[in-house]
């Protein structure tokens, strides 16, 4: 194998003469290495942090990395995740957004009290707090894009404005309770996948890895260019269905794998196809680098800007409803307290980049597991939301800490 | 030679400030126009009014003979009319492929990251880039090798006519010869050209023509072979251009 490709001639993107050559696993490792160094750090840290994050409440509460543990930490990191995900699509467009959390607390209001005290079907109350959710991403994108309004202070007065209506909708109770035989909450509370599904979705995915990135080597090879090796992609895939195969095993001593796990991640999985394989993402991305540029290659920013507000508030809404159909209720607390900051500090340890134009889908994923690992394990060490509060707020500063240190080594090894 | 593109008592204000006044200009297919002013001139608001950057706010444009009106980048894009602009937008974050096909990206709800790369390659070799991985972001290139992707970018769907704003204003002396090459490479496959320029050796070295702004207003257009860089200097700074048979006269007062 390895002597034939050494035989063809050169790969058409590998004929500089100043390129080191071979496609294999040193050239893969040194390519990685050499990124790590220019400040180009991928998800490395947030792993490594996590590992030590669960080694030491581990430690600390040998309860921690119980399966039944971790199948009520997955389930609780789905509603923040969800809207953490929204974070990361304005972040890449280089703006923020600091109203999630009120824009899910109303969305969960809204849910209730139609769902509920006005007895709509359901699908047209989620209709209806989604609909919201976009209306105020829309409101956003016009006073950013065309009053110049910072997106800060756009989403800092819409903070408190939808926190006031949150408050107004809920009525002097304070509370309403969805009911337990409800969908969203049986969907958030009850429904596991089988056992036998979930390794089938396991396998399933790792075939699908194998299977695009194949597909990909091959008509990249039969077009004259360099493509990753056989081996190494059955080696991803491998280490895919290894991981997901012990996980799920493991989730299943418990209760199992939650239906809202699977659809978060599902709806990363969506979203960073998104962003990477479509034009919409890409010109996410390049308005994210230079807005400007953008312009002139004739990408209608505005447009971008529009988009990536509307999916934010739109997603925030999405986990608001999430969040009540776990609570089962909507009331005072929902989206207030920690969730704003742990959404977009989710997105942000997860390594999307306040700056804009860096960052991806998974980072939601892997920042909320950081979030929510903190926060379980100082629930379990029962220590209550002042320490949570001080904690989430030290690491979220570690990771804005790390974002801007790699973006200045980015910039001194010039790949910023 | 049939002029591509004709500009007409071009005007553009930003406020009080009358940044191009009624300027006039033409293109023809397989020439190079260099146009050539002091700083704040109004040679880049000229660039960006071919562009779509920026609108004008009276006079017209004709392009292949046709009155035509450049409302967007797109638009002049549409047209056949490509920028490589003075700070050459490119995004930093994103690689050489993606930046060439920014905003033009081949099946958009799937992107073809094949026939991009293959094109990508391609169009660098025709212009003989020395640019040895697009994968990289453009963040981690030279400048003569950005100022190579923007000008490859401009020539991705087949202009008519290409501008570019100080091509060489950054480069070192070995980037600069590389770019005007590059140059000569697009003015004889038909292209026409319109270079804006401070520097008088690279206007020399492939304008075949020569426009002078000054304060926003024409100042003379000057065939490159037959003028002498003291004249085009004169009308850059605002001495009236004095024939060439009238000097030795002028110098024996
Ligand atoms: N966007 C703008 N807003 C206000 N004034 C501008 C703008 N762009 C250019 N100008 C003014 O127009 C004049 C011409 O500028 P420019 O075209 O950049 O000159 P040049 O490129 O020849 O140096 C200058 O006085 C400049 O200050
Ligand atoms: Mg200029």
């Amino acid at each position: 194998m390895t002597t034939r490709e050494s035989e063809a001639a050169a790969p058409l993107d590998l004929l500089d003469e100043r390129l080191r050559h071979g496609g294999g696993w040193r050239a893969v490792a040194r390519a990685g290495w050499e990124r790590l160094r220019a400040g180009d750090v991928g998800p490395l840290p947030i792993v490594a942090g996590l590992v030590v994050i669960w080694t030491v409440f581990q430690l600390l509460n040998p309860a921690f990395l119980s399966s039944a543990n971790l199948v009520n930490l997955l389930m609780e990191s789905v509603a923040v995740g969800v809207i953490a995900l929204g974070v990361v699509c304005v972040l890449l467009v280089g703006q923020i957004d600091l109203s999630v959390g009120s824009v899910s607390g109303l969305s969960a209001a809204l849910t209730a009290v139609t769902f509920v005290n006005s007895g709509w079907p359901l699908p047209l109350a989620l209709a209806a707090a989604i609909g919201a959710g976009a209306a105020i991403g829309w409101l956003y994108a016009q006073l950013v894009t065309r009053l110049g309004v910072p997106s800060f202070v756009a989403t800092l007065a819409g903070l408190l404005s939808f926190l006031g209506l949150q408050l107004y909708l809920l009525g002097s109770t304070g509370a309403i309770n969805l009911p337990y035989d409800s969908g969203p909450v049986h969907f958030a509370q009850l429904a596991f996948v089988p056992e036998w599904l979930s390794y089938l979705l396991v396998v399933a995915a790792a075939l699908a890895l194998f299977g695009a990135g194949h597909g990909l080597a091959r008509t990249r090879r039969a077009a004259g260019l360099s493509a990753r090796s056989t081996p190494l992609l059955v080696a991803r895939s491998a280490a895919v269905l290894v991981g997901g195969v012990l996980a799920v095993r493991y989730l299943n001593q418990g209760r199992g794998v939650g239906w809202m796990v699977v659809a978060f991640v599902a709806l990363v999985l969506v979203l960073n196809y998104a962003l990477t394989r479509t034009a919409w993402g890409r010109s996410v991305f390049a308005v994210g680098g230079n807005a400007e540029a953008a312009r002139r290659a004739g990408i209608n920013v505005r447009r971008v800007y529009t988009s990536a507000f509307v999916l934010c508030s739109s997603l925030a809404a999405l986990g608001g409803v999430l969040a009540a159909s776990r609570l089962a209720a909507a009331n005072q607390a929902s989206g207030a307290g920690d969730v704003n900051l742990n959404a977009i500090a989710a997105a942000v340890i997860g390594g999307t980049s306040l700056f804009g134009g860096r960052g991806s889908a998974f980072s939601a994923l892997l920042g909320i597991l950081v979030i929510q690992s903190i926060s379980s394990g100082l629930t379990l060490l029962d220590l209550d939301s002042s320490f949570r509060f001080i904690v989430t707020g030290l690491v979220l500063a570690l990771a804005v800490a790390l974002d801007s240190a790699a973006r200045r080594s980015r910039a001194a090894h010039g790949r910023a | 030679m049939s002029v591509v593109l004709s500009l007409r008592g071009i005007s553009k204000n930003f406020g009080a400030v009358a940044a191009l006044s009624e300027v006039d200009l033409d293109v023809a297919a397989g020439e190079v126009v260099a146009v050539v002013g002091d700083n704040g001139a109004g040679k880049s608001t000229l660039v960006k009014v071919l562009a779509g950057v920026h609108r004008a706010d009276s006079g017209t444009i004709a392009f292949e003979g046709a009155p035509v009106t450049i409302g967007s980048p797109a638009g002049a894009h549409a047209l056949g009319i490509a920028t490589v602009f003075q700070d050459l937008a490119l995004c930093e974050n994103l690689n050489v492929v993606e930046n060439l096909f920014l905003g033009r990206e081949l099946r958009r709800s799937r992107l073809d990251e094949v026939t991009m790369e293959l094109r990508s390659w391609e169009l660098l070799r025709q212009l003989s880039a020395k640019i040895p991985t697009v994968r990289v972001p453009v963040a981690s290139l030279s400048g003569g090798q950005r100022q190579t992707v923007a000008i490859a970018r401009s020539l991705l769907g087949d202009p008519k006519v290409i501008v570019l704003d100080e091509p060489t204003a950054a480069l070192g002396v070995a980037q600069t010869a590389e770019v005007l090459a590059l140059i000569e490479r697009l003015r004889d496959r038909g292209l026409g050209v319109i270079m804006i320029s401070h520097n008088m050796a690279d206007v020399r070295a492939v304008a075949d023509r020569v426009a002078v702004l000054r304060l926003g207003r024409n100042n003379g257009v000057f065939a490159a072979s037959a003028v002498s860089e003291q004249d085009i200097i004169a009308a850059i700074v605002g001495a009236v251009p004095v024939p060439e048979d009238h000097r030795g006269s002028d110098d024996d007062t």
